[in-house]
């Protein structure tokens, strides 16, 4: 049995009318992406029909595991020195700050991040898209951050790739963050995107964060003030986790 | 990106979650992810069970994490929550689900803080999930504790059950997770 094929347009007018109920409705409070967002088809299974339960967290849910330099040689900060060779592509710097809702600093936690090659392959044994495997890059890196909460990776920049969404669906090219805050709670996985990518508006997984502001922030910024000469460029990203201590109710307040 | 209010404090917005996707298996599994103890530990339990979706089907490409308190309650507070040099009780595991959908944690039953039921705290990532999932699992040993518990009693008995553990042997506790649908998990909101 074939599923009906299911074109761009059709999903992308999904996109256009799910964002216009939630404009409409206002912004909300998280920015996190909608767990029912039926142009991602793969959620429509897998996204829970009754309410989160809200909780006061314990302690539990108020710590985090406690990371550090055990854990993670220095060395992971650098996907592009895993092999023998050198990877291909356009070698880039992607550097930032890790802070609450406060803007305090986020120190000493674990990122871990994948992605794929420069030719938008993964080194997964389900990715089945033709592109080449690069003998000289796998793709995945971690790093602790410093005393500022601050981070820099060297990767190079990943390509864009088909996925079986629908026809012809290509995700925009991303980094795929794993992060830690000082609460369990603040846990975030996300995804990093550069600016300016002509995908944007056509994908349903950076779509279903449906508040344009929010999902701005999924975006790095190129810093070309940050750029190793004739080496690298520079993506900037700053990563904000809030958790149970947020303010949000307070600042949303204080500019009313 | 940044906003200021009246006394100049700067308060960040949040940075949106993102789905796990499909190929983090080369990435987040480590090496020792699932044991928080050895087996032969002498109070080693077996907390394990199986990621379903609405229709029933068990997922294979679910990752789960575990952050709990050691045996006398104490949550680890040790650097090196990744390492497993096979003495320390670093309260953090990571397992991906098989192609079966089943996931499983060699730990310890967490002691009890403040005289509350002990739970294991639980996060689900996977495909198609936009934005991970908490639950927590409890023991089903712990009838008069449950009793009290504020989770436990903001949901109706029904729902409740699917946050204990079922005892399958001594030592052994199955904690299925259904993100939708019939005997649907009861997933929490920790936002106050
Ligand atoms: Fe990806």
């Amino acid at each position: 049995m074939r599923d009906e094929v299911v074109r761009q347009a059709t999903i992308s007018a999904e996109i256009v009318k799910i964002a216009k109920q939630d404009a409409a409705a206002g912004p909300t409070r998280t920015g996190h992406p909608r767990r029912d967002y039926a142009p991602y088809r793969s959620s429509l299974l897998r996204h829970p029909t009754h309410e989160l339960v809200r909780v006061d967290p314990e302690d539990v849910e108020r710590l985090s595991p406690a990371f550090g330099h055990t854990d993670v040689d220095i060395l992971e900060s650098d996907l592009t020195i895993q092999h023998t060779g050198e990877p291909l592509g356009e070698r880039i710097n992607v550097f930032g700050r890790v802070v609450d809702g406060e803007g305090r600093p986020v120190r000493h936690q674990l990122i871990e991040v994948w992605q794929a090659n420069a030719s938008g392959r993964y080194v997964h044994k389900r990715d089945q898209h033709p592109a080449p495997l690069d003998p000289n890059f796998t793709g995945v890196g971690r790093v602790i951050t410093g005393d500022d909460g601050e981070y820099r990776l060297t990767t190079i920049k990943p390509g864009a790739y088909p996925w079986r969404n629908h026809l012809n669906a290509w995700r925009p090219a991303h980094i795929h963050f794993s992060l830690f805050g000082t609460a369990f709670t603040q846990r975030l996985v996300t995804q990093m995107y550069f600016p300016g990518d002509p995908l944007f508006a056509l994908d349903p997984i950076y779509q279903s964060v449906t508040d344009p502001a929010a999902r701005a922030r999924l975006v790095s910024t190129l810093d070309h003030e940050a750029s190793t000469p004739e080496i690298s460029l520079a993506y900037r990203w700053d990563i904000v986790l809030t958790g149970p201590r947020s303010t949000w109710m307070e600042s949303e307040d204080a500019h009313d | 990106m940044l906003m200021t209010d009246d006394t100049a404090q700067v308060v960040r917005l949040q940075t949106p979650s993102q789905t796990v996707g499909p190929f983090f298996a080369f990435a987040l599994p480590y090496e020792g992810g699932p044991t928080l103890v050895p087996g032969h530990h002498a109070s080693a339990i077996r907390l394990y069970g199986t990621v379903f979706d609405g229709a029933g089907a068990p997922i294979p490409d679910a990752i789960v994490e575990i952050w709990q308190a050691d045996e006398r309650g104490v949550l680890p507070r040790e650097l090196g929550s990744l390492d497993r040099d096979g003495y320390t009780f670093t309260g953090f595991g990571r397992a991906a689900t098989t192609r079966a959908g089943d996931y499983g944690f060699t730990t310890v039953k967490p002691g009890g803080v403040g005289g509350k039921a002990p739970y294991v705290l639980v996060t689900v990532f996977a495909r198609g999930l936009t934005h991970h999932l908490f639950t927590r699992a409890y023991f089903p040993e712990d009838t008069a504790l449950h009793a009290t518990d504020s989770v436990l009693s903001a949901v109706t008995t029904e729902r409740r059950s699917t946050l204990i553990a079922t005892e399958m042997a001594p030592h052994e506790y199955r904690f299925d997770i259904r993100l939708q649908g019939e005997n649907e998990t009861v997933f929490l909101d920790f936002d106050e």
